[in-house]
């Protein structure tokens, strides 16, 4: 009797002093148990997490080519070589960074596209999204600066295209281009300073806004296929009638959704780690040479939408404006909308028809941009650009007149 | 003896607070943008790239009609071109399909604003960086070359995003580009061609 008490108090005091200074207890029960989420995700709930174990993976091998990478326009390439060729293993840590860059943007498209189709940047989570958005632009920035690290020849013409967009700023564009250089052309100290904000700068940006956009999603709940509050709804333990604690439904589910993606992951970085020129373009196995551009410049297979619609733009300034407000327009998504119902189950035909040109579009432009700009490319580029912004410029029209259908009290179920 | 309670009826001067809150915030941020300033001029270019930046000479005798060669001063190819008669007499003729035949919104020395743009009709010396996004030009000096159709004066093309430019680099219209290629400041002493030197003035760097 008095060893059980004594037991007890020994096995409850440790846990009572740990959490009288760390609240993990508090925080199991307001995070994961205590948490509910819809309990109608499907297979697009998926890719939020996913970004998660992409963001983990590349922040492990990056730390591990940081070791024998050398910064620096005499070294850098030959120090990727000399992972590929020469460290135990390196070609592995490599291939899995550069892959992880590509699958970083496969499931934050796919799990944009989801916000998209349910409304899910909709009130009562516009920060929740303009947080994502950050997030995307944050890695956009970490994705360029990463791909000219191994000081290619397309790593080279690539940070030249790019830099120079800066260039058709009015007034301070040149003397901001040669700041951001270093240099009177792209340089060593370019290529030094890409490195730094590569490793360190973005990376903790991007460490900061997950954790923004985690805390807000705790703060509204995440939405869900059907585009309902399920907060509007409570049980009689106070907790949402359509909702399962986090943890243990979606903490299992989402480790079967790891294992399908590591699956798929593996498969690329075994097998085709290039991706037929996607992931790893062919000129960029050739060193840096400021004096010979590649026949064909085109960036990554992610950033060709908007390439596309700076190419298609037969004048310098608007190009570079456009293709700017291409990528920014996304933040503007709440206030454009002003349907009032959330998912795309509930929303009428000119929706659905505004979605799939929306889509055809950034598919199409996708294509587009890994194209030489020539004749008929171009001509489709412009088609498919105007075809880009009508679906936001004229998004508060028509979400106004689309005939939606009745949104149910309770989540639907499809066994 | 006087203690100091929530409930004492202290008058607080919501101006005066109001104020020294702002002059604070306004000194402190007066610190910043000066601590921060090292930071942001640690971007600009070193004083060795500044060094390195020296002019470069070519010497022009070398090239043959209707050749080009490719230097390099600050980072940037300098294409040197020396031009046949029939290039410098055909270059009037483009003026009609160009964004801007004088130049007059291009980026180039006050002598090398001219028709041919450049100190002596037959050598061409240009900045050999596309005036769009930075690419380089390509050499298609032949009229009518096959890859840019029966009508191609003879010039340069950019293969990144397709901008076209003539034999003394002004831009033809349809092209992403808005200005004629840059013109960096240079002079000859007989064959020697100094690139980064404006004539006048021989002795500075420009």
């Amino acid at each position: 009797m008095a060893n059980a008490a004594e037991g007890a108090a020994v096995k409850g005091g440790f846990r009572a002093w740990l959490n009288k200074r760390l609240p993990v207890d508090e925080f199991m029960q307001s995070q994961l148990l205590g948490y509910y989420a819809p309990k109608n995700f499907n297979v697009w709930y998926f890719f939020g997490s996913l970004a998660l174990v992409v963001f983990v993976i590349q922040i492990v091998t990056g730390i591990f080519l940081t070791m024998n990478y050398k910064p620096g326009e005499l070294t850098a390439f030959d120090s990727v070589e000399y992972i590929m060729r020469e460290v135990e293993w390196g070609w592995l840590i490599r291939y899995m960074h550069s892959t992880g860059a590509s699958f970083f943007f496969v499931v934050v498209y796919l799990h944009m596209y989801r916000a998209l189709m349910y409304g899910s940047y909709k009130a009562p989570r516009e920060l929740l999204w303009l947080i994502g958005m950050c997030l995307y632009l944050a890695l956009m920035a970490e994705a360029f600066f990463g791909y000219v690290l191994p000081w290619g020849n397309m790593s080279f013409w690539g940070a030249q295209v790019i830099v120079n967009l800066f260039g058709t700023i009015p007034g301070i564009g040149p003397g901001l281009v040669e700041w951001i250089r270093g240099d009177y052309g792209i340089a060593d100290s370019t290529l030094n300073r890409f490195f730094a904000l590569h490793v360190a700068a973005l990376p903790l940006a991007l460490l900061l806004l997950i954790v923004l956009h985690l805390v807000a999603l705790r703060q509204t709940g995440s939405n869900n296929p059907d585009g309902i509050e399920i907060k509007a709804k409570l049980g009689a333990n106070g907790k949402p009638l359509d909702g399962i604690p986090f943890h243990p439904y979606y903490t299992l589910k989402d480790i079967v959704g790891i294992g399908v993606f590591l699956v798929a992951f593996a498969i690329v970085v075994f097998f085709v780690p290039t991706f037929g020129g996607l992931f790893l373009e062919a000129p960029n196995f050739t060193p840096a040479n400021a004096l010979s551009t590649p026949e064909h410049i085109a960036p990554v297979w992610y950033f060709t939408p908007y390439y596309a619609i700076l190419r298609a733009v037969p004048d310098q300034r608007l190009g570079a404006l456009l293709m700017g407000l291409s990528v920014l327009v996304y933040l503007f998504l709440p206030w454009l909308d002003r349907s009032p119902v959330k998912s795309v189950r509930y929303r009428g035909w000119i929706w659905k028809l505004a979605l799939t040109v929306f889509t055809v579009s950034f598919l199409a432009l996708m294509y587009l941009g890994l194209q030489p700009a020539e004749g008929r490319y171009v001509m489709l580029a412009r088609i498919f650009t105007a075809c880009y912004f009508a679906f936001f410029v004229l998004m508060p029209f028509y979400t106004r007149i689309d005939p939606v259908k009745p949104v149910p009290e309770r989540v639907t179920h499809h066994a | 003896m006087t203690e100091i309670s929530a409930t004492d009826d202290l008058e607080i001067d919501q101006s005066r607070r109001r104020f020294l809150t702002a002059a604070t915030v306004a000194t402190g941020a007066v610190g910043a943008a000066f601590a921060i300033t090292p930071f942001i001029k640690s971007w600009n270019p070193s004083e060795r790239a500044r060094a390195l930046g020296a002019p470069v000479e070519v010497d022009v005798a070398k090239i043959d009609p209707g050749q080009m060669v490719v230097t390099s001063w600050r980072k940037q190819a300098i294409y040197v071109v020396h031009r046949t008669p029939e290039m410098v007499a055909t270059l009037p003729q483009n003026d009609a399909r160009l964004k801007d035949p004088t130049s007059a919104d291009s980026d180039q020395p006050p002598y090398a604003k001219n028709e041919m743009r450049s100190l002596k009709p037959e050598y061409l010396v240009l900045i050999g960086i596309c005036t769009h996004l930075g690419c380089l030009p390509k050499q298609h000096f032949e009229r009518g070359d096959a890859a840019l159709g029966a009508d191609w004066p003879g010039g340069f093309f950019c293969p990144c995003h397709g901008s076209k430019f003539d034999m003394a680099g002004r831009v033809m219209d349809g092209s992403p580009a808005s200005v004629n290629l840059r013109i960096p400041p240079y002079h000859f002493d007989g064959d020697t061609l100094t690139i980064g030197v404006d004539p006048q003035a021989q002795k500075g760097v420009a």
